[in-house]
């Protein structure tokens, strides 16, 4: 399953590199993720996440494969849900300068396995847009309360 | 019998029990101290399992025991193999399976059962197992049979020697075939698709298993056709117990339809936990559990080409197929593999035919029985073919058939694939149907459709069905009091037997039907049945019934003799009495049935009870029986949206001699719902990793009453001669003849638009691309 979108940050280029590498802002923005560690080659984590009738907590891990910065992020991701199902896919970032600031790209192809397929499968696309909707909102609200900090 | 004026239908006796919501099924068994299972399945296609870690889940609430396939290997159970394969109907031997009640090392299809959670309430059973997790190293899936048989294919079994393919079963004469081809004046070649169906019985799949200490003996309370085919197959293959120390009962099962002909994991796993805990367990499938877990119908991509002369005469047939059977040869996969080959010259005479159906694993879920199971497949292929042969030559759909079909005159008349029609009157249905269906009317219709801006189209199909398969045995006995008990070996779950069997008897014991009780379902009650499924049970059920009667009959005499002091030789037996021929001598069958509970007497010489027992055989062993008829459907299709109306619908049937016409009727209509569902709106879908993403009803369309059109329905009584009832099966026909009544109706409705062809389910969507895609070639 591909999924794709675009969401536009008010801040440069170099500073959303910066976020999108920071192990805690992550930790922060990304719904409903209760753990993240940094590892050798990238994360591990936990997240809490409901699509449609299958709410699971599933562990995984996140590997950097590429990362150009302050240009293309590529990663590779595998989650265990165990009943609940799995998912497991890669995904490629791309930053623009946008009027403004930063646009942000993002392409990844996933497939999904277990519950999560049998009965979520079509709500796969618009949970993830809601997912990456509150994850960069949750990013444009840290990055400003940071500038707010530095400017104080 | 049919209904009339005189003796109108007065309702089932299941009535009462059905329709005032006293029915008792599984799930409304409760026993004391009794406990839940809930399941760990697999969420891969294909993996290898590395670990499973049950730690969490047994320190959750309300847990008694977590166990997997390790602990399986540690109390030896055993493998389930299929319920027969191919070479036990004449086919070449095949590759069979062994399956695992749980898995331990390799997950070859989604829904395997990995581990079971036995506690306090199935919600905390359910809880539990989602923390269990399962390690896998994912392997190569496929999902489609003909690409399973290519050479790089991922591997289901790896000591298979053929692959993928578990058998190929070839039927009919390649050498004749051959020649007709090189002879014919037309030939036209398909590709024909039937893809994978849910049975989908309303109530899901229950079990609950109970292990005796006391007696070291178990009980299995199971929503199933067949109890004592379960009993046989948990007690020999996995528990590995005497028959006797497994009883198995299905009380009332909410349909079946093929689904419940055979025993499940499940079935087995409750009564191994029961013992482990030493406790009652029930599991009661979720519908989305059932979805992922039941067996599947259909599943059939086949490569079509007939010969035929200008004039419309079937000249050859030659085809092949390939069955997706998933990844097991499991259940009752066998009848569908031949009916699906053995049917195709249904009501023609089609000269030569060279047929082979590869069955082949695949990661899907296994492949069993559905209502019809192979049949309809055969069907679609003969009548899409006929159609395609009229369309081509432009002749009408009625005469082409009548063209072709097999002469009254020419019964018994064995086909092409070697089954011997022993009665039918195909071409005088042909004639029934368009009256019945207003065949002459149509043209006016047609045109009322037209100022509507929509498109009719229309079409006339036959089909045969075999019915009668394996052997049965029946029973009945006096009580002491002088009423009666029907043991039946037979097991309805819908089809009405308390009503039709009990009528039967009342018949030809005149006793009141009131008077007579019915049991069947429970292996300690019935010495011995088969159950119900492949529209067996009017023939064989009702065969042994008979031969009970007589039995029964015959021992009765002796008695009466007695009471009568006369020769035994001298009785007759009518209308309930025994009577001394050529003398007014006479004496009730009731009273001497009392005489054999008397405790002393001189009647006690022949010592004590009243019963008859008879048995009775079918395929393949002897004749079975071959319902047929013909179908007349027209549709309204909307060329702008594709949306799509089943306006009518007429419905022949040749059910032999008629045991109960309303029951027969209902069992028509049931049938064409479900072929309805099959022809516009069911598909198990799987993505390309294996994954079922149809796996709900949200994602599962179903027919619905809104769907139905008024269904005109007339019996026609060409009595059968393989059997001493005349009876045919009725089962099953719907299911049958409607897919391919529906699809060829709109392919009628579709062709001057430029549609050739299109598969099923012909969904909305599918048949506005089709439209679509037509208007932009012209």
């Amino acid at each position: 399953m591909k999924l794709e979108g675009t969401f536009t940050v008010d801040r440069p280029r170099d500073e959303v590199w910066q976020v999108l590498n920071d192990a805690e802002v992550l930790r922060d923005a990304i719904p409903g993720c209760t753990a993240l560690e940094p590892t050798d080659d990238g994360y591990e984590a936990t997240v809490q996440l409901k699509v449609g009738p299958v709410k699971a907590k599933f562990s995984g891990t996140v590997t950097i494969k590429e990362a150009t910065a302050p240009d293309l992020l590529v990663l590779a991701g595998e989650g265990n849900g165990g009943v609940a199902g799995f998912a497991k896919g890669e995904a490629r970032v791309v930053l623009l300068d946008a009027p403004g600031g930063t646009e942000v790209a993002y392409e990844a192809e996933v497939s999904i396995g277990g519950k999560l397929a049998q009965l979520g499968s079509r709500l796969i696309a618009s949970t993830s847009r809601k997912l990456a909707d509150h994850f960069f909102t949750r990013l444009n609200e840290i990055m400003s309360g940071e500038q707010q900090r530095e400017a104080s | 019998m049919k209904d009339t004026p005189e003796k109108p239908f007065k309702g089932r006796l299941e009535d009462r029990r059905f329709l005032t919501g006293k029915g008792r099924y599984v799930a409304d068994i409760t026993l004391a101290r009794q406990c839940y299972m809930g399941q760990v399945l697999s969420t891969h296609a294909h993996a290898r399992i590395l670990s499973v870690d049950t730690s969490e889940a047994e320190t959750m609430p309300g847990v008694i025991a977590v166990l997997t396939g390790a602990d399986c290997a540690a109390d030896g159970l055993g493998t389930v193999p299929p319920f027969f394969m191919p070479s036990l109907w004449g086919g070449p031997e095949g590759y069979a399976t062994q399956r695992k009640i749980l898995v331990d090392d390799r997950v070859r299809c989604v829904g395997e059962r990995i581990a079971i959670v036995i506690a306090e309430t199935a919600d905390d059973a359910r809880v539990a197992a989602e923390t269990i997790m399962v390690d896998y190293a994912p392997l190569p899936v496929v999902t489609d049979a003909r690409a399973a048989t290519e050479a790089d294919a991922p591997k289901l079994w790896d000591d298979n020697e053929n692959g993928n393919i578990s058998v190929s079963i070839p039927m009919g004469d390649k050498a004749a075939t051959e020649a007709a081809f090189a002879d014919a004046e037309v030939t036209i070649k398909r590709r024909l698709l039937s893809p994978r169906i849910a049975p989908f019985s309303l109530e899901p799949r229950v079990s609950v298993g109970n292990y005796d200490e006391a007696d070291d003996r178990y009980t299995l309370y199971t929503s199933s056709q067949d109890p004592h085919g379960v009993r046989s197959n948990i007690a020999r293959n996995v528990l590995k117990i005497a028959e006797s120390r497994l009883r198995v009962v299905s009380p009332d099962v909410g349909g079946g339809f093929g689904l419940k002909a055979h025993m499940h994991p499940e079935d087995a796993l409750v009564l191994w936990a029961s013992k482990h805990v030493g406790r009652p367990v029930k599991w009661l499938g979720t519908r989305s559990e059932c979805m992922l877990t039941d067996t599947q119908g259909r599943g059939q991509e086949i490569e079509v080409e007939i010969a035929a002369t200008k004039a419309g005469k079937l000249t050859a047939i030659r085809a092949e197929a390939w069955t997706n059977l998933g990844a097991y040869f499991w259940g009752t996969a066998t009848p569908p593999l031949f009916f699906a080959m053995q049917l195709i010259p249904n009501i023609y005479d089609v000269g030569a035919v060279d047929l082979t159906n590869h069955a082949v694993f695949t990661n899907l879920p296994p492949m069993s029985v559905y209502r019809g199971a192979g049949r309809p497949e055969a069907t679609y292929l003969a009548e899409r073919m006929m159609d395609e042969l009229a369309a081509e030559l432009g002749m009408d759909q009625a005469e082409i058939r009548k063209i072709n079909a097999i002469a009254p005159d020419a019964m018994p008349y064995t086909t092409a694939t070697g089954m011997t029609y022993d009665s039918g009157a195909f071409a005088d249905m042909i004639d029934a149907a368009a009256r019945v269906s207003d065949w002459s009317g149509y043209d006016a219709r047609a045109e009322e459709s037209r100022a509507k801006g929509r498109v009719r189209g229309r079409s006339l199909i036959s089909y045969v069905e075999v019915a009668g398969v394996m052997n049965e045995r029946m029973e009945i006995k006096f009580e002491p009091d002088g009423t009666v008990t029907i043991v039946a070996g037979t097991h309805s779950h819908g089809q009405g037997h308390a009503t039709v069997f009990s009528e039967m008897v009342a018949d030809w014991l005149s006793v009141p039907v009131e008077n007579i009780r019915y049991v069947q379902g429970d292996t300690d009650k019935v010495l011995i049945g088969r159950g119900t499924f492949a529209a067996r049970s009017s023939m064989l059920g009702g065969t042994a019934l008979l031969r009970a009667k007589d039995a029964l009959i015959e021992r009765a005499k002796l008695m009466a003799a007695i009471l009568l002091e006369a020769d035994k030789d001298s009785l007759d037996f009518a209308d309930g009495m025994f009577k001394v021929r050529d003398s007014n001598k006479a004496i009730a069958l009731t009273e001497v049935a009392k005489m054999y509970y008397i405790p002393a007497g001189p009647a006690n010489a022949l010592g004590l009870g009243l019963t008859g027992e008879g048995t009775s055989a079918g395929k393949p062993g002897a004749a079975p029986n071959y319902p047929n008829g013909t179908m007349v459907c027209e549709v309204e299709v909307d060329p702008r949206t594709g949306a799509l109306t089943v306006d009518r619908l007429a419905a022949l049937d040749d059910v032999g001699r008629i045991l109960n016409s309303t029951i027969c009727e209902g069992q028509i209509h049931g049938g064409i719902a479900q072929g309805m569902g099959q022809a516009l709106m069911e598909e198990m879908v799987f993505d390309e990793d294996g994954q079922l993403t149809s796996g709900s009803l949200m994602d599962y369309c179903l027919p619905r009453a809104e769907h139905m059109p008024d269904i005109a329905s007339e019996l026609s009584e060409v009595t059968c001669t393989t059997n001493p009832l005349g009876v045919k099966g009725i089962g099953e026909s719907g299911a049958i003849g409607a897919p391919v009544a529906i699809v060829n109706a709109v392919l009628d409705a579709v062709r001057p638009l430029g549609v050739a062809h299109i598969d099923m389910p012909v969904t909305q969507a599918k048949l506005w691309s089709a439209l679509r895609d037509a208007e932009a070639a012209q």
